[in-house]
């Protein structure tokens, strides 16, 4: 073997001398869409969008609010739209998923010890859950009051 | 008379072929077959020239891992008669995203040289003398890092992520998680030099955290979980560095005295 292959080895490790032509399958643009666990992932990496026109919608609400009673009433006309209505409905659907995702996910990222072993994962996702329930019962006590 | 099932095989030859094909083979069925004894019979009484890794038939060598029906599986592990109902067929390719060398063979180079990048075995900055005697580790220090050592170099969880696929320059999952099992041991000392290399768009950063690795994982080593533990460290190491820019190295993230 020359100096110069064995150069090559050390440092890209392409190494073809008794492999004449390796087959390299090029993956596919739907890759995701053969396995419902793909699937599920790029639904989750999709529902930052839904999450984004969410904050969006709240913030015009906001503004509305700003502007007087006449801004507010004409906002509320448009919430009142099919459109909107079915926006909300996906981007409501699309932010559970989102935020349940989420949530189970935290405790394979944090791995908390108490005592010299580590926290079952039910005691990290619980509080997250809890915390959830606590701010939602407020907002609900807030509106509905 | 034994049950019989169709095993349709990918076959790939170099020096003939422009792209690989399926062959399909009759074997049986019997209670106690894995899908890797299903491939020796071919070998040995059906068709010879199929080629393909294995060693020691018992789940640790981590050589004989293949696509079974599209899931990466390790075929010794992967009873035959889980799919031999109503007649179904098992479809044995060789492991995604790698580069086929023949039949079910992967090149594993390219895996080798990421793995060997990460450093993935004890550094020590300063060497006691033997007269210290060996190092001790508690139990509890032994099991902070005992999960990721039971990795087997498999390569099945290489095969479930498509971000390999779609980015072949990715550090990958196992290796990854080898680097988190060094990090976590009391006797090393290096987590700085790999957090170099890893704290990189091609490192940690280039993981999405679909979590396929962790599901296929035959030895339930958890390499997603580890990626993003590895994530939290290294954000956790850039705020520090904030804090105390200087006499700030990565091992002060170690939340627990080491013993040296």
């Amino acid at each position: 073997m020359s100096a110069v292959n064995r150069e090559t080895i050390k440092t890209t490790a392409v190494y073809t001398e008794f492999h004449p032509r390796w087959y390299r399958e090029r993956v596919s643009v739907y890759w995701w869409l053969g396995q419902w666990q793909y699937l599920k992932f790029i639904l989750r990496e999709l529902s930052s969008v839904p999450v984004a026109i969410f904050v969006v919608i709240t913030l015009f609400q906001l503004r509305a609010l700003l502007s007087g009673p006449a801004a507010y009433a004409r906002f509320e006309h448009w919430l009142r739209t099919p459109g909107a209505i079915v926006l909300n409905v996906i981007s409501f659907f699309f932010v559970l998923l989102h935020t349940i995702t989420w949530f189970n996910l935290a405790p394979r990222a944090m791995a908390i010890r108490m005592r010299g072993k580590r926290l079952p994962d039910l005691l990290v996702a619980a509080p997250n859950y809890a915390l959830w329930l606590v701010v939602s019962v407020v907002v609900a006590w807030f509106i509905l009051r | 008379m034994a049950d019989k099932i169709i095993l349709e095989i990918t076959r790939y030859s170099p020096e003939q072929d422009v792209e690989p094909r399926f062959e399909s083979y009759e074997v049986p069925v019997y209670k106690e077959w894995v899908v890797l004894d299903a491939l020796n019979y071919i070998k040995d009484k059906v068709d010879g020239s199929l080629t393909y890794r294995w060693s020691c038939r018992m789940g640790i060598c981590g050589s004989c891992g293949m696509m079974v029906n599209g899931e990466p599986k390790l075929t010794c592990a992967t009873f035959l008669s889980a799919y031999a109902r109503n007649g179904n067929k098992v479809r044995v390719e060789p492991l995604r995203y790698f580069p086929v060398v023949r039949d079910l063979v992967t090149e594993l180079s390219d895996f080798l040289v990421k793995l060997r990048n990460v450093k993935p075995w004890l550094i020590r900055k300063d060497e006691p003398p033997l007269s210290q005697g060996e190092f001790l580790q508690t139990p509890e220090q032994l099991d902070r890092y005992k999960q990721f050592s039971m990795c087997i170099n498999c390569t099945l969880c290489y095969a479930a992520c498509p971000v390999v696929g779609l980015d072949p320059v990715f550090v990958g999952p196992a290796a990854i998680a080898l680097a988190q099992r060094y990090n976590m041991d009391s006797r090393d000392q290096g987590a700085d030099e790999r957090m170099a290399v890893l704290a990189h768009p091609e490192g940690i950063w280039g993981c999405t955290f679909v979590g396929e690795c962790t599901r296929v994982c035959p030895k339930h080593v958890d390499p997603a979980g580890a990626i993003q533990q590895y994530k939290l460290m290294a954000v956790l190491d850039w705020v520090k560095s904030f804090i105390m820019p200087r006499g700030h190295t990565s091992k002060d993230v170690r939340s627990e005295p080491r013993n040296d």
